[in-house]
């Protein structure tokens, strides 16, 4: 068992708005091993790209510790931040708004060396065209800009900016959402050979079940703002344990149409997770929620590794 | 209606719609044709451009006046050719008899406007009844889409995504209409969300016998809501087939490539079996075939001046492509 | 795609320049080149104008007041002799450079200022923006008029205090523009690789911001020649002798009913300007559009 890459200990993010503090990440505890992928999975608003930013130090967290090979960097100085954040990349989900329209393929992909001022012209030269090369991007398309390329090729020249400076750590945050089946499948490729070729270590943030089934080592599944259930992927399709795990995957419609899902659709008002109250977010609209409920929630460890935050697990499980 | 009984409810032919821009000609939609019975639910699908929001827009003739044209083609809905109707006649025909579920509900909804008094508007304006009758009849669909009537005087804003979709919804079904357009209808919903929609669409349909066309690139919508199924690609159907042939016999390379491309969620394959290339540039389509360049089954024929000639199978599977025979065969 | 021909082995593709591309863009439009002629004829009549006036613009010569347009003075002369071509030659430099120089004052501060404000954001864009609000909530006229009496008249006091009322419109129209583009997450993206908020300004904001600035500056050069003209007109501006073409006006002004034509000339001159400066600006902003882009 090789030693994380990235720890968080209960990770909290809350904003300030004008109803009350939004509880965006509240109380998240992971850790990811070298070279694995932690898929995140949640629906829009729990918090999942906040997660992401969070822990890559784009947004101040609100408490809790961040650590990255083992170095504590919760509350690091310019400096150190600034040596820390080359270790941890981000891949943003739009194609069309990551990319500055002014620039071209070759200054985006430069940008990072030159910043890191660590190389001299003739070698951030040289790194250009090594890392076109690895995302596949012709060279022919070095001067281009992105409103030439189409969405996969604008993803692959995003992927070589965050790759620019060898990080340890990427946030892929739902790189594929935007694309096209066909091109989202080169992409989802072009990541994994990536992460086997530089023991990448990734977080994989996302809404669509089945490429997080696909990419992911291990699984959380947040809702609003909280983990619910964390356990190595093939486990959590085989055996989900959390109401809300149980009803978000049988709501994906399956291609199988000899096997549909037998859908259980949720009814209820979604809590809001400005100032919640203590209890289980998913109670409102929980077919099991019983008074216990509405009581804070601990996670258990259920079986080796697969962690539950659900009071009534057992009887569920 | 005089047309004999065998016609079809909705048949499109032979559909040709170009846009202009730039002394460009994009070539969106490039001969399509098909036909639908009553009560039955189309999924139109494809990725990005391959020109279904068109097919929808022309048949609702609600394609832009300008940089725009259909150039050829037939439509005809219950025997009443629609392209030659004039523009008074088809407003008569929009809302009573189609109606349009779009994408983003956000920008389908008027923000300044209750919920209720936009439906109330829609029933007001197709139908010939009083005020109270109208707003009973709007409470009415705000139930039947699983919203309680007290929200009649709330605002978009104040409702969810997936509840604004359900207004939307109740929009479109609020005149009853016998042919329901729904573009991408829970592509920005969340999965959960999306489950109830999608649920909520096909039961009002089967209720109110009517049909519709779903747009969608996702299979897995398609495999839970449509009957038949049309595989388009460059503004052209390539397969066409019920539910049951698509899935358990894809023909053409393009459908088979979809399917490889797509994360299965029992396999554990380690790589993704991604369709090489990137779809047609629509100003300048491939000479022949439009998948040629990117099949893998290739052949000197398919790059021959001249359309794809139509396969039928027996019980109604089409096919557009010339080595059909040897598509899928050598990994058997 | 494998049907597009790739250049020559080895060769990579030269970065295309913007600039180059606007400049293409608006060779296309034949108002927009119509402008940009008309200016660069007011330009190279102002720098070459010794050569080309026929007479020096303040010799007087009391034989020949008043003269209608002939064939010895093209303008006809003025009340004492001074030949009106001359003059508006001349005044090409004082008009011309007054507005070119209190457009690009207006600008720059405008630029930091508004990309400052647009940018930090929180306290320091609410001070900024109060101060602009006081400044914008002055009659622009008065303002203009109180600053230059405060530093007095001639030409570069002239061209700070028109520049100095411009900068509230300017830093808005910029603080606007940073505000919508630095939520995008190619900011996010320049963030997570170190940039400097120095270089993710100079570097993405401003360019992807700018051409709305442009195209209104470039207009508003017409404006501030005209302005130009009437602190001349008020005798705020420039001082006689120099023939500024808003001073001309000015002198002119008691003579209308009987020699309009001494009118007429420099009225033209100055509003040949102002549509040369429209046309380009028009031109700019479609050029300029990337919606419009090929």
């Amino acid at each position: 068992m090789s030693a994380p890459v990235i720890e968080v200990q209960g990770l909290k993010k809350y904003f300030s708005t004008p109803r009350g503090m939004l509880h965006a990440v509240d109380d998240v505890t992971f850790k990811i091993e070298e070279g694995k992928t932690l898929g995140v999975v949640g629906e829009s608003g729990c918090g999942k790209s906040t997660l992401g930013r969070t822990i890559i130090h784009l947004h101040e967290k609100t408490d809790g510790k961040i650590f990255l090979d083992g170095k504590d960097i919760s509350d690091l100085k310019k400096k150190e931040l600034k040596a820390a954040r080359e270790k941890m990349q981000i891949i943003f989900q739009d194609p069309y708004s990551s990319l500055d329209p002014r620039q071209t393929v070759d200054a985006t992909i430069r940008e990072p060396l030159i910043v890191s001022r660590r190389y001299t012209k003739a070698e951030i030269d040289e790194k250009v065209e090594a890392l076109m090369d690895l995302v596949g991007i012709d060279a022919r398309l070095q001067m281009a800009y992105p409103h030439e390329l189409d969405g996969g090729r604008r993803q692959r020249v995003g992927i070589a900016r965050a790759l620019a400076l060898d990080p340890r750590f990427v946030v892929c945050d739902e790189p594929v959402s935007a694309l096209d089946v066909s091109i989202q499948a080169h992409v989802l490729n072009l990541l994994k050979k990536l992460q086997q070729e530089k023991q990448l270590t990734y977080m994989f943030v996302t809404h669509d079940m089945s490429v997080v089934r696909h990419i992911s080592d291990d699984i959380c599944v947040m809702y609003l703002g909280q983990v619910v259930e964390k356990c190595e992927a093939k486990e959590l399709f085989r055996n989900p344990v959390h109401p809300y795990t149980k009803a978000l995957l049988s709501a994906i419609p399956s291609t199988d149409i000899d096997n549909p899902n037998q859908r259980e659709i949720l009814t209820g008002e979604i809590t809001s997770p400005i100032n919640p109250k203590p209890g289980c977010r998913f109670a409102a609209r929980c077919k099991y929620a019983t008074d216990a409920c509405h009581e804070p929630q601990v996670q258990e460890e259920i079986a080796p590794g697969h962690f539950v935050r659900c009071c009534r697990c057992h009887e569920i499980g | 209606m005089s047309e004999n009984m065998n016609s079809p409810y909705l048949s499109v032919k032979d559909l040709f719609v170009e846009y202009y821009s730039n002394d460009q000609t994009v070539k969106a939609v490039n001969g399509i044709s098909f036909e639908m019975e009553k009560g039955s639910v189309l999924g139109l699908v494809g990725e990005t451009g391959a020109g279904k929001t068109t097919v929808a827009k022309s048949i609702l003739r609600i394609l832009p006046d300008f940089g725009c044209q259909i150039k050829s083609g037939e439509i005809y809905l219950d025997g009443q050719d629609l392209l030659s109707l004039k523009e008074e006649e088809m407003r008569q025909i929009r809302g009573n008899k189609i109606a349009m579920i779009f994408q983003d509900p956000m920008t389908a909804l008027n923000p300044v406007m209750t919920v209720g008094d936009q439906i109330f508007e829609v029933v007001k304006l197709h139908n010939d009844m009083t005020d109270e009758q109208c707003k009973a009849r709007a409470e009415e669909m705000l139930e039947t889409v699983g919203i309680p009537k007290e929200r009649y005087e709330e605002y978009p804003h104040q409702f969810s995504g997936g509840m604004k979709q359900r207004v939307v919804i109740a929009m479109a079904l609020a005149c009853d209409p016998d042919l329901l357009l729904a573009d991408e209808p829970t592509t920005a919903l969340d999965v959960t969300i999306q489950a109830q929609v999608l649920d909520l669409i096909r039961d009002l349909q089967k209720k109110f016998n009517s049909s519709m066309i779903l747009i969608t690139h996702d299979m897995g919508v398609v495999a839970t809501t449509c009957d038949n199924v049309a595989i388009t690609y460059a503004g052209r159907i390539i397969e066409y087939g019920n539910k049951e042939q698509i899935f358990h016999h894809p023909t053409h390379p393009y459908t088979i490539g979809l399917f490889g491309a797509i994360p299965s969620m029992n396999g554990d394959d380690e790589w993704l079996h991604p369709i090489e290339g990137l779809p047609p540039d629509p100003t300048n389509l491939p000479v022949g075939c439009s998948f040629s360049p990117r099949c893998p089954y290739v052949t000197d024929v398919c790059r021959q001046e001249g359309d794809v000639p139509k396969r039928i199978t027996a019980d109604g599977h089409i096919c557009f492509c010339y080595n059909m025979d040897k598509v899928g065969k050598e990994e058997q | 795609m494998s049907d597009i021909t790739v250049n020559a082995a080895g060769a990579r593709p030269k970065k295309k320049s913007e600039f180059v591309r606007i400049m293409k863009e608006l060779s296309r439009n034949k108002l927009a080149v119509i402008g940009v002629v008309l200016i660069i004829l007011e330009a190279l009549i102002a720098i070459f104008a010794p050569l080309i006036a026929p007479y020096d613009p303040l010799e007087m010569n009391l034989a020949e007041t008043f003269m209608k347009p002939c064939a010895k003075h093209l303008f006809g002369t003025d009340d004492v002799g001074r030949d009106l071509l001359s003059r508006i030659i001349y005044g090409a430099r004082y008009s011309l450079s007054t507005g070119v120089l209190a457009m690009i004052f207006g600008v720059v501060c405008g630029l930091l200022v508004g990309s400052i404000a647009g940018y930090a954001g929180g306290q320091v864009d609410n001070i900024i923006m109060r101060i602009l609000d006081v400044i914008q909530a002055l009659p622009g006229m008065l303002l203009l008029i109180v600053l230059a009496s405060m530093l007095g008249g001639g030409f570069l006091n002239t061209v700070i205090a028109m520049g100095v009322g411009a900068i509230a419109g300017n830093a808005r129209l910029i603080r606007a523009q940073i505000m919508k583009e630095k939520s995008a997450e190619y900011i996010e993206a320049c963030d997570s690789i170190n940039c400097s908020k120095f270089r993710i300004v100079m570097k993405h904001l401003l360019p992807n911001t700018i051409s709305p600035i442009i195209v209104s500056a470039s207009m508003s050069i017409g404006n501030y020649v005209v302005l130009g003209s009437s602190m001349s007109f008020i005798g705020l501006g420039v001082q006689p002798p120099t023939p500024e073409w808003g001073a001309l006006l000015s002198d002119a002004r008691s003579y209308i009913a009987s020699y309009p034509h001494l009118v007429m000339f420099p009225g033209m001159a100055i509003a040949i300007t102002v549509l040369a400066f429209n046309l380009l600006g028009d031109g700019l902003r479609d050029a300029m559009d990337p919606k419009l882009k090929h």
